[in-house]
């Protein structure tokens, strides 16, 4: 038995039978939550078409300077797990050590920005149910229980996936992975990525949602 | 599966594309389209979702049978959204 078949387990045939059943795996597992996030962008659509006044109001309490910081970082660290993956492929351990810390700071990044906002809000008396004193068109406040609900949902994808990435780290310093097995990076990448393309509908859809003059 | 995958310089390629759609995404949300705001902007948000499924989650080159389960996430993505949306649009409420 030579050394790369020690990671292949006993129902594959070879390594890259293994990786593309793992990679199916998450994106059988990525495809539910398409339907998940699905759901609620369905909810946001239908209460913006039926209530877009009440939409437009609500989104004029956005900061979407804060926002917009917050994208860029989760683009950027989407940038930094794909070469991650792709120094592991290269046998380049502490490279994927150093991609992997960047994305879990700019996750924490993120985290932190979007913390900021929440206390905003809430200082301003705009989250349903908690501290709501708005005094705007009828319906506004389902603009913001939309928001949190899916922002927070958001969030809790972004918690979850900087634990991921805290075990890869511990796994990568392990000596886990080399150039012939790293399927839980892969998969990891796979997660870290369906989270940011989240984010990337839900910018536009609650901050910019009439901005200009 | 060894190596593989796409050169660094289509992952900095790809990275910065993003973030030159995402100033785009801005910029285009302070010019009045009126009905065609929403449209520019999630038609934005789609072809960064394709660059990154493409490259960042290596679909381009995975195999046939992961091309079918994304198709198919989004394929019931759409029937929900636009199936729900015929309903309302066209009440007339």
């Amino acid at each position: 038995m030579t050394d790369s078949h020690s990671h292949v387990a006993h129902q594959f045939d070879d390594l890259a039978q293994q990786q593309d059943a793992s990679n199916l795996g998450m994106w059988a597992f990525l495809a539910t939550e398409v339907l998940f996030f699905g759901g609620m962008f369905a909810a946001y659509a239908v209460y913006r078409t039926l209530y877009y006044d009440a939409f437009v109001a609500g989104s004029q309490h956005m900061d979407v300077l804060l926002g917009a910081i917050n994208t860029a970082v989760l683009l950027l660290s989407s940038l930094t797990v794909a070469l991650g993956v792709h120094e592991v492929k290269r046998g380049n351990n502490a490279g994927l050590t150093r991609y992997l810390l960047l994305t879990i700071t700019l996750g924490l990044t993120f985290l932190v920005i979007k913390g900021f906002e929440y206390s905003h809000k809430y200082a301003d008396g705009l989250i349903p149910g908690v501290h709501f004193t708005l005094d705007g068109p009828e319906h506004v406040g389902l603009y913001f229980i939309l928001y949190f609900v899916m922002t927070g949902f958001h969030a809790l994808h972004m918690i979850v996936g900087v634990g991921i990435m805290t075990a890869m780290v511990i796994m990568t310093r392990r000596g886990r992975f080399s150039p012939e097995y790293h399927n839980p990076i892969e998969v990891s990448g796979l997660y870290w990525h369906f989270v940011d393309i989240v984010w990337i509908f839900l910018y536009p859809l609650f901050y910019l949602i009439r901005v200009h003059p | 599966m060894t190596g593989g995958g796409f050169s660094r310089r289509i992952y900095y390629a790809v990275g910065i594309t993003l973030l030159v759609l995402f100033l785009l995404t801005v910029g285009v949300a302070y010019i009045d389209l009126g009905a065609l705001n929403i449209v520019v902007a999630m038609a934005i948000a789609t072809f960064k979702t394709i660059l990154v499924v493409l490259y960042f989650m290596h679909v381009r080159y995975s195999s046939r049978v992961t091309w079918v389960f994304v198709s198919a996430s989004f394929f019931w993505l759409v029937i929900l959204l636009v199936l729900t949306l015929s309903d309302y649009v066209t009440r007339g409420v």
